[in-house]
């Protein structure tokens, strides 16, 4: 965010520190403690309700938290703060559903966050949006609209408009989960790609090949809570408590 | 729509059917003695004096016009789907026309003079219903717009007065709601001439409907595409601008055009002002001569042929979006 933080590069891009939210009456989130550097890849994965879409929404305040404190790049996200519009310009995120905007093309859709909130021309804002689409090797498709693409595709111009905001970090929740299974893969691989170029990524998936090749630690949530967290060996190997064996056991099978 | 793909037997086609039916057509002719009518002394040659004929002539004449009706039915029925609506159409035309020159009009009345009094309908009447309702309009989509956003907003005293204003504005009945601003300001101390007090008062009901159109057409974008915005950096009014309404629009259109053509035709309550719009002037000119009911049917053929231009509008701005959707 600012020179300061890319000196210190030790300093964690995301930090957590006893966060807590409710639903009404219910906790989705039980005193979250999380640390997570750049350029780290982390995977998140627990039963379903278990708070993983609640934990990486509040990362970008699509949700409140209510108790707590978290730090991105060492600012605060905090109920009165007024420019949230900053801070999500350089996370990314990628949603179960795609979320493009329907009334656009796959090209408008890439131009849009950086020509009109970042303000850079549109003919700048096409070149960026023609290079990411290569990226996610579509750009055959850029006059086209979200609806006329196969699920994998559009998941692909989902991460490349993502990407086009040229993010610090990028958040997926279940990307793959929306997509028939001969398309997952094509999504998969444009992710490891992107891990591969060095992108500081938290993912929810319970794809355990993904998870094993690219996170540097691998998270397990259950009822609201950071049960276990480790490498993908220690992970997979030798997992400590008997709710994530339960789980590997399900996922694995 | 779906249109299933099995053709059904026509139930026109089916013999017990046709019967009930043309009892049931009979029976009514007859229960509505047509003998007295033009219809009678087409078939006086058979029935003499329709005035004399009797329960005689009153079933020849309800057995003639019940084949008549069935026949005709029956023969439509073979015809292709767009010649069955045009031949409906043209004969439902020609029942109106029936029904009005039943009144005994002088229809000549509303040609003469100078200028003609239909040139007067036109000239005058039908450019001030225009003006205002065209204003109007353009003031209610403005009205409907800001309301629906303050509804949709979590500022309190927006949502308060833009809820206030919906209930109030679509609770009161529009003549009413004329009386009020013509008479209601000016104690305030506002001179308001007519045509603006009935200008406002359209807008103002007007918007207030088309507010709960445009709330309800925002609503009905998925959370999504304000979550994939938001997460984007947008904020709200280019998030609404460039993502929410575009979308909306297709949605919004044809209620909007519904209220369009009921507030051309409502635009005829603020005669009660003495503006000179169409059912002002077709009431004026009428009762001077005690032709009213020509100016009537007069300024109502103009107002349906607004109308029909109007669906006609509205269906190609529906078949646009869908295209694009
Ligand atoms: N908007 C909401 N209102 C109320 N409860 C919610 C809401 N969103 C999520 N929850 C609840 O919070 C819990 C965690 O949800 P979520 O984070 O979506 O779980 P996961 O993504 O792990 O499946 C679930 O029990 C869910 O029912
Ligand atoms: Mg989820």
């Amino acid at each position: 965010m600012n020179a300061s933080n890319e000196t210190k590069s030790e300093n964690p891009v995301i930090s957590l520190c006893d966060v807590s939210k409710w639903y009404g009456d219910f906790q989705a989130l039980k005193d979250i403690n999380l640390e997570i550097n750049l350029k780290e890849k982390i995977v998140i994965c627990g039963p379903s309700g278990s708070g993983k879409s609640t934990l990486i929404r509040c990362l970008n305040r699509l949700e409140a938290h209510q108790e707590g404190k978290i730090h991105i790049s060492g600012i605060e996200l905090h109920e009165t703060m007024k420019d949230v519009d900053i801070i999500r310009r350089d996370i990314g995120m990628v949603f179960q559903n795609f979320n493009l905007f329907p009334h656009l093309t796959v090209l408008e859709n890439c131009m849009a966050g950086p020509n009109w909130v970042r303000g850079i021309d549109k003919k700048e804002a096409e070149k960026r949006a023609v290079a990411m689409l290569e990226q996610v090797k579509i750009p055959e498709q850029a006059d086209k609209y979200p609806d006329q693409l196969s699920g994998g595709q559009q998941q692909r111009v989902a991460i490349a408009r993502s990407l086009c905001m040229q993010p610090k970090v990028m958040l997926f929740d279940e990307p793959t989960s929306a997509l028939d299974p001969e398309m997952v893969s094509e999504v998969l691989d444009t992710m490891v790609e992107l891990a591969n170029s060095g992108m500081t990524m938290i993912c929810v998936t319970h794809e355990m090949g993904f998870a094993r090749q690219v996170a540097d630690r691998i998270i397990f949530m259950a009822d609201g809570e950071i049960v276990e967290q480790n490498t993908p060996d220690e992970f997979f190997n030798n997992p400590k408590s008997d709710r994530t064996k339960t789980f590997l056991d399900q996922i694995l099978i | 729509m779906f249109v299933d793909t099995v053709i059904e037997d026509k139930s026109l086609h089916k013999p017990a059917f046709l019967l009930g039916l043309s009892i049931a057509v009979l029976a009514f002719f007859f229960a509505f003695n047509f003998t007295n009518t033009i219809f009678g002394e087409f078939l006086s040659p058979v029935i003499g004096n329709p005035q004399e004929s009797g329960f005689f002539g009153r079933l020849v004449v309800s057995f003639v016009l019940a084949i008549i009706f069935v026949l005709n039915l029956l023969l439509i029925s073979f015809a292709k789907l767009k010649i069955q609506i045009l031949i409906v159409w043209i004969e439902l035309f020609f029942l109106f026309l029936a029904f009005a020159y039943s009144f005994d009009l002088e229809l000549a009345y509303i040609f003469i003079g100078e200028p003609s009094k239909i040139w007067l309908m036109i000239s005058k009447g039908l450019f001030t219903t225009i003006y205002i309702s065209a204003v109007s309009i353009a003031i209610a989509t403005a009205i409907a717009i800001v309301g629906a956003i303050a509804k949709l907003s979590n500022n309190g005293f927006a949502y308060a007065i833009a809820s206030f204003y919906t209930s109030l504005f679509r609770g009161l009945p529009l003549l009413l709601q004329i009386y009020l601003i013509y008479m209601g300001l000016p104690q305030l101390g506002f001179m308001i001439d007519a045509i603006p007090s009935g200008i406002a008062a359209l807008s103002l009901c007007y918007g207030a409907y088309m507010t709960e159109i445009f709330r309800a057409g925002i609503q009905s974008i998925p959370k999504g595409q304000w979550e994939a915005s938001r997460a984007l950096g947008f904020k709200f009014g280019l998030i609404l601008r460039k993502i929410i309404l575009p979308q909306s629009i297709p949605i919004i259109v044809p209620p909007t055009g519904n209220q369009f053509i009921a507030m051309l035709k409502d635009s005829s309550l603020v005669s009660v002002l003495g503006i000179w719009e169409l059912m002002f002037m077709a009431k004026k000119i009428g009762s001077k001569d005690f032709n009213n009911l020509e100016m009537l049917l007069t300024a109502a053929m103009i107002y349906w042929a607004l109308t029909i231009i109007l669906e006609i509008i509205q269906a190609r701005i529906e078949r646009k979006y869908q295209q694009k959707a």
